[in-house]
C-alpha cells in the first residue's frame, strides 16, 4: 500500500445518498484518498472518468442505461492505467462476475465497512485484486469441476491451482491476507500475487462454464 | 346467524350429481326425500301436457349451480351412483314413452316435434352449464348434437303443420334482415370485445399492483417504521434492515420449492435464523450442493450452534460462515473475530460445544475442531465424509 501518494478517486452510482456517504468515509483524513469527481450516470461517468484521468473508480453495477460495464467497456480502451473498483447492492453471481470480467479488480457490497472501503480502494490502486468472501466462494463455485479431473483441452487460465484455491477458501472464510500469509507461511505480496492470478484467470478464462454458471446462479 | 328452526340444505344444483342437470337430485336434498322419487314424480307429470317436463325445465333456468364443487371424472363415479343413474335413465325414457303413447292417443302431431327440439334445448343447456365457453371438442361436438335435433324438432313441427314452403319463405326474409343487422352493428360488437379484452387485461394489472403493494406494506414499510423508533439502537437497526433486505431478495427473485432440501438453502436458511435471533451479521459462503442426508443435516446443526456461540460470547457484530461440498467431503468454518476463549479451560459439562457441537458431528462419523485464542477471535471447523456416509448408511 502506497501512503506517499495521495489516491484520486472517482464515484459514478446514481444514487444521491451513496455518493455523499462514499465521499464522506473516503474523505476522513490521513486516508491518502482524493475524491476528484462524481457522478450520477453512465454518460457523465464516461466523460468525468475521461477528463479526470483518475486512479480508481468506484463503480456501480446497476445503473440505467448499461450500468457499470457499459462505462468499463467505454473507458478501459482508452484509460487502460484507470483501475475500477465495483460496488454494488447486489450479491447477484452473474452481476459480480460480469464485471469482473469487464475489467473490474474488485468488487465490495454497498454494506462495506468505511475503513474496509479504504483499504480496498488503496489496495486496487496499488494493482492488487480485491476480493469479498463472497466473491472468492463464487470464483471456487465456478472452477469446481464436477468430474475432479479437468479435461485435456482446457488451458491453465481455465483451472485453479491448488495454493490458489487455498487462497480462496481462506478468503471465503473471511481471513484477511495478512492472517492468510500467516496461515500458508507464505509472505503478503505472494498472497496479492495469488489473488492477482485469479483475477486474471477469471477475466480471461474461455472456461465455457463461467458464463453459464452465472446465469444459473441467479441471487443468494 | 343461526336460527333455531331446522335448516334445510340450499336449493343448489350440484353438477357433480347430475343425470341431465341436477335438478331432481337438488330438489330431493332440499325436501329431504329419496331422488327416485322426486324423478318418479316428474316422470309421472310428464304425460299431462309436458307438466313434468315445463317444470323440470323452469327449476334448472331458476335454480342456481353450486360452482364450488367440479363436475365429477366420468372415472370417479362410484357403483352406486351409476345404479342410480340407470334407473333414472330408465324412468325418463318410460316417461317418454308414456308422452308419446298420449299424445298418439290425443291425436296431437305435435308431441314428437316438441320431444326433439326439448331434448336439443336441454343437450345446449347442458353443456353451458358445465362452464362458461365449451370446453374442447367434446363440447362443440355436443352443442352441435343439440343444434341439430333442436334444429329437427322444429322441422318436423312444420312438416306436420304443412307450414313448411310458408316458413321457407319467412326464414329467407329473417336470414336477411339478420344478416344486414350484423353488418350494420359489427363496429360495436369487435368495439365491445376488445373493450372487454382490455377491462380484463387492466384488471388483472390492478390486482398485480395492488399484490406488491401489500407486500411492500406489510414488509417494507413496517420495518422502516420500526427502524424510525429505533434510531437509538444501531445494532436493531441493522439487524432490521438486514432482515428486511434479505426477505425482499427472496420475495424478488424467489426460492424453488426444491431448494429447501439442499444443503446449501439449509446452510443459509440457519445463517438468516440466527441473524434474525441475535442482532449479528453473518456473512455467509456456500460453495457447491448436495442432498441434505442425516449427516450433513447434523452438520448445519453443528453450524447452527457454533454460530449461536460466536453471536452470544464473541462481543462482535460480525461472524463468517463458509462451507463447501467437495466430492469426498463437506466441510464448515464459522469464525469471529470477537474475545475469543481458553479452548483447555471451558468446563466439561457446558452443552455448547461438547454436546451440540462436537458430540453431534462424533455421533454422525464427523469431527468438530475448535480453534480459539483469547483476544483474536474464535474459528470452529466442522467436516463430514460424503462417501463413508453414503457407504455406512446405505
Amino acid at each position: 500500500m502506497t501512503a506517499s501518494r495521495v489516491v484520486r478517486v472517482y464515484v459514478v452510482d446514481d444514487h444521491a445518498m451513496v455518493r455523499s456517504g462514499v465521499r464522506a468515509e473516503l474523505g476522513t483524513a490521513g486516508s491518502g484518498i482524493d475524491v476528484v469527481g462524481e457522478a450520477d450516470g453512465v454518460t457523465a461517468g464516461i466523460s468525468g472518468i475521461l477528463s479526470t484521468a483518475p486512479d480508481v473508480v468506484l463503480l456501480d453495477v446497476h445503473m440505467p442505461d448499461g450500468g457499470g460495464r457499459a462505462v468499463l467497456e467505454q473507458v478501459r480502451p482508452r484509460l487502460p492505467a484507470v483501475r475500477f473498483l465495483a460496488l454494488s447492492v447486489s450479491d447477484a453471481a452473474e452481476d459480480v462476475i460480469g464485471v469482473i470480467r469487464a475489467g473490474a479488480r474488485g468488487y465490495v457490497t454497498k454494506t462495506i465497512s468505511g475503513p474496509d472501503l479504504i483499504d480496498a480502494v488503496l489496495r486496487v490502486a496499488d494493482g492488487d485484486a480485491v476480493f469479498s468472501p463472497r466473491l472468492a466462494g463464487f470464483v471456487l463455485d465456478a472452477f469446481t469441476t464436477d468430474g475432479g479431473a479437468a479435461p485435456a483441452d482446457e488451458s491453465d487460465l481455465d483451472r485453479l491451482t491448488a495454493r490458489e484455491r487455498e487462497v480462496l477458501r481462506l478468503l471465503a472464510r473471511g481471513y484477511a491476507y495478512k492472517e492468510i500469509a500467516g496461515q500458508l507461511f507464505i509472505s503478503i505480496k505472494t498472497v496479492e500475487t495469488h489473488v492477482s492470478s485469479v483475477l486474471r484467470k477469471l477475466q480471461l478464462s474461455s472456461r465455457h462454464e463461467l458464463t453459464r454458471w452465472a446465469s444459473d446462479r441467479r441471487i443468494v | 346467524m343461526s336460527l333455531p328452526l331446522p335448516t334445510r340444505p340450499p336449493l343448489v344444483r350440484r353438477p357433480a350429481d347430475r343425470v341431465i342437470a341436477g335438478v331432481c337430485e337438488a330438489v330431493a336434498r332440499h325436501l329431504q326425500v329419496d331422488v327416485l322419487a322426486v324423478r318418479g314424480t316428474f316422470v309421472v307429470l310428464v304425460p299431462f301436457a309436458g307438466a313434468g317436463i315445463l317444470a323440470y325445465a323452469a327449476l334448472w333456468a331458476f335454480m342456481p349451480q353450486d360452482r364450488s364443487t367440479p363436475p365429477r371424472a366420468r372415472s370417479a363415479l362410484s357403483p352406486r351412483i351409476v345404479r342410480e343413474r340407470g334407473t333414472s335413465i330408465a324412468l325418463l325414457l318410460l316417461g317418454l314413452g308414456a308422452a308419446l303413447l298420449v299424445g298418439q292417443l290425443i291425436g296431437s302431431a305435435v308431441v314428437v316435434p316438441a320431444l326433439l327440439s326439448g331434448a336439443g334445448v336441454a343437450v345446449i343447456w347442458r353443456q353451458v352449464d358445465e362452464g362458461r365457453r365449451p370446453a374442447g371438442r367434446q363440447g362443440w361436438l355436443w352443442l352441435g348434437s343439440g343444434a341439430a335435433l333442436l334444429f329437427a324438432g322444429l322441422i318436423a313441427f312444420l312438416v306436420v303443420s304443412d307450414q313448411l314452403a310458408a316458413a321457407r319463405q319467412a326464414f329467407t326474409v329473417i336470414l336477411v334482415v339478420v344478416a344486414g343487422l350484423v353488418l350494420v352493428t359489427a363496429p360495436w360488437w369487435r368495439r365491445l370485445v376488445s373493450e372487454l379484452t382490455a377491462e380484463r387485461r387492466e384488471r388483472i394489472r390492478t390486482q398485480e399492483r395492488a399484490e406488491v403493494a401489500a407486500h411492500l406494506h406489510d414488509s417494507v414499510l413496517q420495518t422502516l417504521a420500526l427502524i424510525q423508533r429505533h434510531v437509538d439502537s444501531p445494532r436493531e437497526v441493522a439487524r432490521l434492515a438486514r432482515g428486511q433486505e434479505r426477505e425482499l431478495r427472496t420475495w424478488l427473485y424467489g426460492r424453488t420449492p426444491e431448494a429447501a432440501q439442499r444443503f446449501a438453502a439449509a446452510m443459509e436458511a440457519v445463517a438468516a435464523d440466527v441473524e434474525d435471533a441475535y442482532a449479528v451479521a453473518v456473512e455467509a459462503v456456500v460453495v457447491g450442493d448436495c442432498a441434505l442426508d442425516p449427516a450433513t443435516g447434523a452438520l448445519v446443526q453443528a453450524a447452527r450452534e457454533a454460530l449461536v456461540n460466536a453471536s452470544r460470547h464473541s462481543g462482535v457484530e460480525a461472524v463468517s460462515l463458509y462451507a463447501e461440498v467437495e466430492p469426498d467431503r463437506v466441510v464448515a468454518y464459522i469464525r469471529d473475530r470477537g474475545s475469543g476463549f481458553d479452548t483447555a479451560a471451558v468446563p466439561a459439562d457446558r452443552q455448547g460445544i461438547r454436546g451440540s457441537i462436537e458430540g453431534r458431528m462424533a455421533r454422525h462419523g464427523g469431527r468438530a475442531v475448535v480453534r480459539s485464542t483469547p483476544g483474536t477471535g474464535t474459528e470452529v471447523e466442522l467436516g463430514v465424509d460424503r462417501a463413508g456416509v453414503a457407504g455406512a448408511r446405505g
